[in-house]
């Protein structure tokens, strides 16, 4: 699975997890070392996860049971709140996030599978630079270009609109799933393109028929992360967009909780309603998500 | 074959889309950023007037500037220790042979909090941080430890502690999860070697899973590193830098600068302190990494 002739990326798709072990023959110490593991592992499971059932329990709470029973389950079980978070405007974030991020992640894949295919297959004079300038958009902070992107979406006349973010987006997200596709497209044989090109198909077809089919895995990784990546990002979407009809979940639920104050049955709700699709699409799609940062490693 | 894939501008036309928006999108602005830093201008008014390096040295006698560096350094140094110090105990428990059984288990709810936005994460601890109904006094005054119990934003001393804590509640399982990846690279083997010589598990744990797992290691030091230098989302949610200006981190005093005060100048002078810390950073991962791109 190694790849060759490649100059800086090294990525084997190692994508499974072991199977546990065989049964051991426990002595007391191995015993009692697993029983204090598995107690301390829980109390942190619990620290982490309760905080997550309590959004999603407090959500479902009037405001006078969730002041009086902070800790308990719902007297009575409020789904209204649910309702009415998505009436108080989360609906139409909710909208617009999902336009949003669909529009950038088919853009980003588009986009990303056909440079990596010209930069895992083609062979040409300056290839080297092209890769690691792409590579190199990495490691860049978004908060550098905060500014001049401000601008220069002003100057376009795109402030204000769906490409203020999704642009930016797709610019910020294509060099990961360029370094993630590019390495995997490089560990598919060549032999089946080698015959193509024989048979008289071209570039194209060799991409179209060869490469995004035999890609379909790293490519589903990177919809996930680009996905996940856009569906929470904040910085853009709180400057790009002015108008509330425009925004995307995260800035929205900032608006919501100084308009709901203290509501906070419907603000739990909402900040439930947009948790929600990425824990669901996590725990579906575990194997996709972890195959993408094996092959790199890099954090939101 | 080989005539067909040499082709530079068959080549340059699958590439050039992405490269376009790349060039224009990302680093364009960085060197616009620099050359912004060096102007007195504000959003709305065309007029701009050169002023040199004088945002410069404002930059760095203004006391909030080294208030934001303190608290992003602090930011590093508590995800050091308990994303990377801690994600790295936990995956080398988790690989035991004993624990394995109980691994996906654990390694999945780990990670659940850090597909969630920073956004909501951080307006769920704004609430559980909350001295009236927050989850976070109730459990000191269950635990018996009322007299610990504050409020915990609001306070000028802790409120940065308590942002850089929900920090590492939502990474350590991210973390975690990366060295378990890297750990199952690891030939049974030498674990076994290790067994049948009597080795204790944190021999084996010192002497073959760390240095095994060694660029993953730096990889992920240098990755929180970077983040820590890079947050913005979680103090602009939380506290907007307050109370007083005592949790400013360098991009909530850009964001304030920029639209708030409206001093885009001085706000691109901080955008290139943010560049030259992050490309130092990842600088320092190219050169100490074999390849810097291994994992």
């Amino acid at each position: 699975m190694t790849a060759k002739s490649n100059p800086i990326v090294k990525t084997d798709n190692v994508t499974e997890f072991r199977p546990g072990s065989p049964k051991l023959s426990m002595t007391i110490k191995n015993r009692i070392f697993q029983s204090a593991v598995l107690v301390w592992f829980s109390i942190f499971a619990l620290v982490i996860i309760y905080p997550i059932i309590w959004l999603g329990l407090s959500g479902l709470k009037s405001n006078s049971d969730f002041f009086l029973n902070t800790w308990s389950l719902p007297e009575e079980w409020f789904w209204r709140n649910y309702k009415a978070a998505w009436d108080a405007g989360i609906g139409q974030f909710f909208l617009n996030s999902v336009y949003v991020t669909v529009v950038s992640v088919i853009t980003v894949l588009l986009l990303g599978s056909m440079a990596a295919y010209g930069l895992s297959r083609f062979q040409f004079k300056g290839q080297n630079l092209v890769l690691i300038l792409i590579l190199s958009g990495l490691m860049l902070a978004p908060q550098v270009s905060l500014i001049p992107l401000y601008k220069l979406l002003q100057g376009f006349g795109l402030y204000n609109t769906y490409w203020a973010l999704v642009l930016p987006y797709v610019a910020f997200q294509l060099p990961f799933s360029i370094f993630l596709m590019r390495s995997y497209f490089l560990s598919i044989p060549r032999e089946l393109e080698e015959s193509a090109i024989i048979d008289g198909c071209n570039t194209w077809k060799v991409y179209r028929h060869i490469i995004i089919p035999m890609g379909k895995p790293i490519i589903a990784s990177c919809a996930l992360l680009t996905g996940m990546n856009v569906w929470n990002e904040f910085m853009f979407a709180l400057v790009f967009v002015e108008d509330s009809s425009l925004r995307t979940i995260p800035v929205g639920l900032m608006n919501l909780r100084s308009q709901l104050n203290t509501n906070f049955g419907i603000q739990l709700a909402g900040l439930a309603i947009s948790a929600l699709p990425m824990i669901i699409a996590y725990i579906i799609f575990q194997k996709q998500f972890v195959r993408g940062l094996t092959a790199g490693s890099v954090k939101g | 074959m080989t005539r067909t894939f040499r082709n530079r501008r068959t080549a340059l036309l699958y590439i050039l889309p992405a490269l376009f928006l790349i060039l224009s999108l990302v680093f364009l602005p960085i060197v616009l950023n620099l050359y912004n830093s060096l102007f007195r201008w504000n959003s709305f008014d065309a007029g701009r007037t050169f002023v040199g390096l004088e945002y410069y040295i404002r930059l760095f006698k203004d006391p909030v500037f080294y208030t934001a560096l303190k608290n992003n350094s602090l930011y590093a140094i508590i995800s050091l220790v308990f994303q990377v110090g801690g994600g790295l105990i936990i995956a080398a428990i988790l690989e035991d042979k004993l624990i394995r059984r109980f691994q996906p288990f654990f390694r999945t709810v780990f990670f659940i909090p850090s597909v969630i936005s920073i956004a909501v994460v951080g307006l769920l601890w704004q609430l559980l941080y909350n001295p009236e109904v927050g989850l976070v006094n109730g459990a000191l005054k269950a635990i018996g430890q009322a007299e610990w119990a504050r409020s915990w934003l609001g306070d000028s001393e802790v409120a940065i502690y308590a942002v850089v804590a929900v920090s590492q509640w939502q990474y350590t399982g991210y973390m975690a999860m990366l060295f378990l990846i890297a750990m199952q690279k690891i030939p049974f083997e030498y674990y076994e070697a290790a067994m049948i010589d009597g080795a204790s598990r944190i021999k084996t744990f010192f002497n073959i899973t760390v240095p095994q797992i060694k660029e993953m290691l730096l990889v992920g030091s240098v990755i929180t590193v970077i983040g820590a230098f890079k947050v913005f989302d979680e103090v602009y949610i939380m506290t907007s830098g307050g109370p007083g200006r005592s949790t400013e981190v360098l991009g909530t005093m850009l964001y304030r600068s920029a639209f708030r005060n409206d001093e885009m100048g001085y706000a691109s002078t901080i955008g290139t302190v943010v560049f030259v810390i992050t490309l130092t950073l990842s600088l320092v991962q190219l050169k100490l990494g074999k390849s810097g791109q291994e994992v």
